[in-house]
């Protein structure tokens, strides 16, 4: 299949300033929101005094719990989380009131003068706390014992790491929050329509579960809730539920007001308000054979979840499955859970609760390693999976390429591993004071949502009467460039020029849902839901065809705008056939549909098999440590991914890049302070995301298979490339300077207090 | 309130302007120039960069007395919308296009004109140089790479024996 270069549909617009983020909008006699957020992480609200902000000039309303006529609580799978605040505050971020001024500058001085009088509680601030069986319940109606979910995997021996020949290894490692920091603060307007609807226009990765919560908001039927969304300045998983809420917050207003209402947030107001990918503490043991091999391994994940589900459970779910990491492991205890507590919600963060799991899991598999005087690479080789393992969850892979050994092998030669690796400074430091170290780590990684849920996606696919086509999907653009990748997809099944495809941005009135755009599953999801497409205008033309080219063709070929008999080899111009269709009274607009293959999960011992394919891939990267300022510096980075089949080599570059870089904030520089639930770090200058300056030079290859499921085999690249870099850092650290770290993030302040201490 | 004249993009706009304003509330709010963006507001992630007489600058940072001061010395804003020459991209614009320098797009226009003023200052910039001139300009989605290669593909082809 093609893979040649070809530019983004929305290249030109991104370079010109054209492109329209929600707050580039602006619509006539629009006015504006502002949020006043709580004062404390837990506290009872006594009173909320509107009126001196009422009697400012240009206010409008000042909306709180009390004005929300439908839903007040809402959610993507327990409605648990508060629009506005009703009698409690559960964390930081919640929302208390709202004013609606003419200008931004009234809507900001009025929020001054909302009195609002609070009742403080103790706050729960750690899962440790909320798990104790004296903790106070969070929601006591809800869940009495602050567990938000709970799984388990039982497999093999009843108690696997009592089965040890050697003695047990157990190690506890933890992770920290972490902000999306997508560069565009969630924006959206809400803007009331003649016929009673209201359209809502924002930026987001599921506008279906927007409108979901907009309509349950306001107590409207979907059909009357309309979400256009707007180019998506970034989202890792982080535009769902926070902006749903937002989106609900400007349609109340708008309602409330019968104006158009822009609701835009601040650096501050996003990082304070949106939820974070949840900090993760993981205990790993294991029991090995005298021969090296781990026999039984034990996994207990403990993650803190805020105060709302929102996708918590699943979450937690995804490194319950993939604990063992691609390895064959015979005996695997894992119990998972996610606990309320008062501090920022979590939620989905690219990944998915695997970049920390990764971290404990491939830090953990190099701790084995040492004890059995093996090297990394070596103790790995002796348990990766092969085709037709079988996982912890009794799942045969069996059905794609197993190419765990290949990807690592690509990556450790590419980086001269093998020879860098006897040349660590293993706590010696060069002349220079500096240490330096290689490592690496493995995944694997299940495509799509899995056992999550129903996992099915539409596209539409309009030919206009010239041989232009207008071409929408269920899934939506997040800035990865998923638009172009089914535009090219739509033009090579149709033999036709990228140029001759528009593709309309979601529009939920026009286009039927196609899941959220997560889960690394645009792609797979929206190519063959497009090729879907493809395939029932190809059915409808074919007759057409047929007539105008000579029968006896199961099959017309479709190439460089031409139609062609396969035997004969007469031939139509695209356009002219679509004007043929047309004369005939045939329309071509097709609704095209793909439902992922089935998969299966029993709760009760979690086995099954949990996702239809998986990808694998490797990481691996050399540092330099200062022993003077304790600052790592990467300085080189390789990945190799098997993403089943390359659509686009720029963009699918672009995504490993991004992945490792972002993975590299994650692991070394990007600390989220929450300090007795309030957040300390609320902008870019006290939480630093990695800069041009903290990049390494960094290579991607890539190993491609033919799986079945994808659109001519592609599969997941999106979240496999943010997943592996906590503990490729963490193992190339513990080879340049002997210590073994367990937490991140390993910023200098830390690594050069533990290289005092040593 | 006081009127001021500010010359943006070769055009002269005459603005009223109040204390509470800053340049990047001016361009975006009231010039309805929205290609400047607002991620921060602090001066910290370069997604509001303008340039003044060449110069990279946040346009959240320039305050209303700055600005007439500005006024004053007849000083020349550039924005991301006055940088095509007529109907045609800037070798720069081009050169992130064909680099696949563009993820969400959000941090690009200030990208391409912190490029535009180190390019004019350097022409044929070093890798090193590079990531320096960029360093306040944040981007989450790309990682850096295909945008210092855009750096390098543009100073290539804005060499005058191109």
């Amino acid at each position: 299949m093609p893979t040649h270069h070809y530019s983004r549909n929305d290249a030109y617009a991104k370079v010109t300033g054209r492109a329209q983020f929600a707050d580039d909008l602006y619509i006539d006699n629009q006015c504006y929101a502002d949020i006043i957020h709580a004062a404390y992480p837990s506290a009872t609200i006594q009173s909320i005094d509107t009126s001196a902000a009422l009697a400012m000039d240009n206010v409008l309303a000042v909306i709180t719990a009390d004005d929300v006529i439908g839903a007040l609580q809402v959610g993507n799978l327990v409605n648990d989380h508060y629009i506005f605040a009703k009698e409690n505050v559960y964390y930081i971020g919640d929302a208390i009131a709202m004013v609606i001024a003419t200008t931004k500058l009234d809507a900001r001085i009025a929020k001054e003068k909302v009195v609002i009088t609070y009742t403080e509680k103790s706050a729960i601030t750690t899962p440790h706390d909320a798990i104790t069986t004296t903790a106070p319940a969070i929601h006591p109606h809800l869940k009495p014992d602050n567990t938000v979910a709970a799984y388990r995997i039982r497999h093999g021996d009843q108690n696997p790491i009592a089965i040890a020949h050697t003695e047990l290894i157990e190690e506890t490692f933890c992770t920290n929050y972490v902000e999306h920091a997508y560069m565009e603060p969630e924006s959206c307007i809400a803007a009331p329509e003649g016929d009673g609807s209201i359209t809502v226009y924002g930026g987001m990765q599921h506008p279906f579960s927007t409108r979901r919560i907009v309509a349950n908001a306001l107590n409207l039927p979907l059909a009357k809730v309309r979400i256009k969304q707007t180019t998506l300045g970034g989202g890792f998983g982080g535009r769902d539920d926070t902006i749903s809420i937002i989106c609900a917050r400007a349609a109340i207003a708008a309602s409330i007001v019968n104006r158009p209402v822009k609701l835009t947030y601040t650096r501050e107001q996003s990082i304070l308000e949106s939820y974070k990918r949840h900090p993760f503490s993981m205990t790993y043991a294991a029991s090995m054979d005298e021969s090296g091999q781990i026999q039984g391994l034990s996994v207990d994940l403990l993650a803190d979840a805020g105060p709302y589900t929102a996708v918590s459970p699943f979450v937690i779910w995804r490194p319950t499955v993939q604990c063992t990491g691609p390895y064959h492991i015979p005996n695997v205890h894992c119990n998972s859970k996610a606990m309320y507590t008062n501090n920022p919600f979590t939620g989905a963060f690219r990944g998915f609760g695997t970049p920390q799991q990764i971290f404990a899991n491939e830090s953990f598999m190099d701790i084995c390693a040492e004890k059995t005087g093996l090297n990394p690479y070596e103790f790995r080789k002796k348990h990766f999976f092969t085709q037709d393992s079988i996982t912890h969850t009794g799942q045969q892979l069996n059905n794609h390429q197993v190419s765990i050994h290949e990807v690592t092998k690509k990556t450790l030669s590419t980086i001269d591993w093998e020879h860098k690796f006897k040349s660590c400074s293993r706590g010696k430091p060069d002349k220079n004071g500096d240490f330096h170290g290689i490592g690496f780590s493995c995944s694997y990684r299940g495509v799509s949502l899995g056992a999550e849920g129903n996992d099915f996606c539409s596209a539409i696919l309009h030919i206009q009467q010239d041989g232009s086509i207008l071409l929408e999907s269920g899934v939506s653009e997040n800035g990865q460039g998923l638009q172009s990748t089914m535009i090219h997809i739509c033009a090579t099944e149709l033999g036709i020029a990228h140029s001759d495809i528009t593709f309309l941005p979601t529009d939920t009135s026009s286009v039927p849902d196609g899941g959220p755009t997560v889960a690394s599953r645009g792609t797979i999801m929206g190519g063959n839901a497009v090729i879907n497409a493809c395939q029932q205008i190809k059915q409808i033309m074919h007759p057409v065809l047929c007539e105008q080219l000579g029968n006896n063709a199961d099959n017309f070929f479709y190439k460089n705008g031409q139609i062609s008999h396969p035997i004969n080899k007469n031939t139509i111009p695209f356009s002219d056939a679509v004007q043929l269709c047309y004369s005939k009274c045939t329309y071509l607009h097709t609704l095209g549909t793909f439902h992922a293959p089935s998969v299966n999960w029993d709760t009760t011992n979690g086995q099954g098999n949990a996702y239809f394919t998986y990808v694998y891939a490797c990481h691996a990267c050399n540092v330099i440590v200062s022993k003077d300022t304790g600052k790592i510096q990467v300085t080189n980075a390789v990945a190799t991914h098997d993403l089943g089949k390359i659509i686009n080599p720029q963009m699918a570059i672009g995504q490993v890049f991004g992945g490792m870089v972002m993975g590299l904030g994650f692991a070394i520089k990007e600390n989220l302070i929450v300090d007795q639930g309030y957040i300390k770090t609320l902008n870019f200058n006290t939480y630093r995301i990695p800069s041009s300056m903290d990049m390494p030079e960094m290579t991607a290859h890539f190993i491609e298979s033919d799986d079945a499921a994808g659109p001519w085999g592609a599969k997941s690249l999106g979240e496999p490339t943010n997943e592996l870099m906590g503990a490729a850092i963490a193992n190339a650290v513990y080879y340049a300077t002997g210590i073994r770290f367990t937490s991140l993030p390993m910023d200098r302040h830390t690594v050069k207090d533990a290289l005092a201490q040593r | 309130m006081t009127t001021i004249k500010l010359h943006i993009n070769h055009t002269s706009y005459a603005i009223n302007c109040n204390s509470s304003k800053t340049l990047l509330d001016i361009l975006r709010d009231e010039l309805r120039l929205t290609g400047t963006k607002r991620g921060c507001d602090i001066g910290a992630c370069g997604t509001c960069t303008v340039l003044i007489d060449g110069k990279p600058k946040r346009a959240c940072k320039i305050s209303a007395a700055k600005l007439t001061e500005l006024a004053e010395q007849h000083a020349h804003i550039l924005t991301i919308e006055g940088l095509m020459d007529g109907k045609n991209l800037h070798p720069i614009q081009q050169a992130f296009i064909d680099c696949g320098a563009i993820q969400c797009g959000f941090c690009t226009p200030g990208m391409i004109l912190s490029t535009k003023a180190l390019l004019d200052k350097n022409p044929s910039p070093s890798t090193a140089q590079i990531k320096q001139a960029l360093a306040g300009n944040l981007c989450r989605c790309t990682g850096y790479q295909q945008i210092i290669d855009a750096v390098h593909a543009a100073a290539k082809h804005m060499q005058p024996d191109s």
